[in-house]
């Protein structure tokens, strides 16, 4: 697995482990046996130039695309061959880099989608769902939390892109995960709207270990606890904010001397 | 039909009076009017006529179910039309003419079918979907056309009805009833779009892999949606046999299933009502075209192109408040 510099409280396993993944599309390697894990309250941030991996990744932890090789632990028990329905309602939770939302909902509906995945079978026939009176204010409790305004019973395809966004991560926190996947959130948002991702990621990392895809470097160095460098499918380095920031390694990989002041 | 909504929720959900509520209520007090006219003028025919609209427009609101609310669209729904109208002819052959009983043999045999049959159709997606469930209909079809005991390709005519006591074969009661029945259906379709399973239906329709990934497979529900779905086809042919008091298979032809897939289209994807103004409309429009010239579906068909083309939520979108636009609403629907 790597030096793991960050602490690892006793013998718990980590919240996630990626053992040795691989996935080809024909000839081309997209993921090269990536190693990577995630403890209880760290943001690990994975980055990398565009075409790494990175989504596909993703994509393999949740489930979404099937792996070639390695395997895959949620707290320890291996979810390698479990669909993706059945992850996410073993604690694992994503959201998207281009919002996927149901469209013709309203930002409500759609975390109440979400509220109502975490709590048991949906075959609930008569009752209208908005007079689930904790479900709607568990949903509520979720906009609140993101910091999402008053628009609330209007189609999210109306809304602005940002308020889209913060739909995006309420849905994926809904489902009470323990493990946020998070891909791009900072994606399309404008400084502002960037500030307040980061302060809300930041306040999210007592609850939830996070895998962070991200582009932002800014958001990056301010978040991580740890960094992994995809490059070509293959984890290039994972270190410390500190370190991956002066390695010559990943600089000359991807980084590129303008994003580091 | 206003209910309280989010009583005590922080944002509560503005509640509109949309006015095609009242058109709603509108015609179906003219479709309870129907028995009374045929008793003043003495004119069963009537109740025959208007009759069979009910009967389609609750094969139609079936069918939405699927097509509407979960973006299956299924060319074989004639198949359980069929088996609810079967059930009756057989079974009454056989002596068997207790009324409840044809009712719940129709429903069990559905269910039995339409669980394999949607398990199968389910998997699929889009057009493979439409071209298996043709494929299980065209297979019971041929079923039936071979079924010499009970008439083969030229059907059965009833020499008894389901016995319903004294009401037997009475056609004001089977109109009535049928009625009433079309109304409960109508309300149940609006209180289970609205609960968690119908949350759940509609975000399938929209955005499955979401779905998924927030731990709900969506396959359960698809295929629950379907059976229901079903199950209100295989009810509305009980009716027809009842009602006209023959069973051919040509009810069970894809072109029923067609008109049924029209029916929707033409009076509003994903909304309650809308198929019971579609299902009315296109009967009415047939007929009225029938009496002009007997070349009507030359002009039936481009009418119809038309009308799918142009009025993206149906016949019911036309008349919303907002002039059709108002796709969230109807994706939810009001009754």
């Amino acid at each position: 697995m790597g030096a793991a510099p960050f602490e690892v409280t006793g013998n718990e396993p980590m919240l996630l482990t990626v053992d040795s993944l691989v996935k080809h599309y024909g000839g081309l390697c997209v993921t090269d046996h990536v190693n990577l894990s995630v403890a209880q309250g760290e943001i690990h941030a994975l980055i990398g130039p565009n075409g790494a991996g990175k989504t596909t990744l993703i994509n393999q932890i949740t489930g979404a695309v099937a792996s070639d090789s390695g395997r895959i632990y949620l707290s320890g028990q291996e979810v390698t061959t479990w669909s993706m329905a059945k992850r996410a309602r073993a604690g694992m939770s994503r959201s998207y880099q281009i919002n996927a939302l149901v469209a013709s909902f309203s930002a409500l509906e759609n975390v109440l989608l979400a509220v109502q995945a975490g709590r048991g079978h949906n075959f609930h026939f008569f009752k209208p769902v908005m007079q689930e009176q904790q479900m709607v204010q568990a949903a509520h409790a979720f906009l609140d939390r993101v910091g999402f305004g008053d628009d609330r019973s209007q189609r999210v395809a109306a809304l602005a892109y940002g308020q889209q966004r913060l739909v995006e991560v309420a849905m994926a926190m809904a489902t009470h995960p323990r493990l946020l996947l998070l891909d791009e959130p900072m994606a399309g948002l404008g400084p502002t709207e960037s500030e307040r991702m980061i302060e809300l990621l930041d306040s999210l990392r007592a609850d939830y270990g996070m895998l962070l895809v991200e582009h932002d470097m800014q958001a990056v160095f301010a978040l991580a606890d740890r960094i992994s460098v995809l490059v070509y499918g293959q984890v290039l380095l994972c270190d410390t904010p500190a370190n991956v920031r002066v390695s010559e390694l990943v600089r000359e990989a991807y980084l590129g001397d303008e994003d580091l002041q | 039909m206003a209910d309280s909504i989010t009583a005590s929720a922080t944002v509560p959900i503005p509640e509109r009076v949309d006015r095609r509520v009242w058109v709603a209520v509108f015609l179906m007090l003219l479709f309870a009017l129907v028995p009374l006219y045929a008793w003043l003028a003495d004119d069963v025919y009537v109740l025959t006529y208007f009759g069979r609209m009910l009967i389609f427009a609750l094969a139609a609101v079936g069918l939405n179910l699927i097509l509407g609310f979960g973006a299956m669209a299924s060319l074989g729904h004639a198949m359980y039309f069929g088996f609810g109208a079967y059930t009756v002819g057989i079974l009454s052959t056989w002596g068997f003419t207790n009324g409840w009983l044809h009712l719940s043999v129709a429903l069990v045999v559905t269910v039995l079918i339409a669980i394999p049959v949607g398990w199968i159709a389910l998997r699929t997606r889009g057009m493979a979907f439409i071209m298996i469930t043709l494929a299980f209909a065209q297979l019971f079809f041929y079923v039936f056309v071979s079924l010499r005991a009970f008439g083969g390709d030229e059907g059965l005519s009833l020499t008894e009805l389901s016995g319903f006591g004294a009401l037997t074969g009475n056609k004001y009661a089977i109109y009535l009833s049928l009625l009433l029945t079309l109304v409960l259906v109508l309300w149940f379709t609006h209180r289970l779009v609205k609960s968690r399973f119908g949350l759940v239906l509609r975000a399938s329709r929209h955005n499955e892999p979401r779905l998924n990934a927030l731990g709900t497979a969506s396959q359960p529900y698809r295929l629950v949606a379907y059976v229901f779905s079903a199950q209100i086809c295989a009810v509305a042919g009980f009716f027809m046999a009842n009602l006209t008091g023959f069973v051919s298979p040509s009810l069970m032809s894809w072109l029923i299933s067609a008109e049924f897939m029209v029916m929707v289209l033409l009076g509003g994807m994903g909304t309650v009502f809308g198929p019971v103004i579609g299902a009315a409309g296109l009967l009415l429009i047939e007929d009225g075209l029938k009496t002009v010239t007997e070349h009507w579906p030359l002009i039936l068909g481009p009418l119809i192109v038309l009308a799918v083309i142009w009025l993206r939520q149906g016949l019911w979108g036309l008349m919303a408040p907002s002039g059709g636009k108002a796709a969230s609403s109807a994706d939810q629907g009001d009754h």
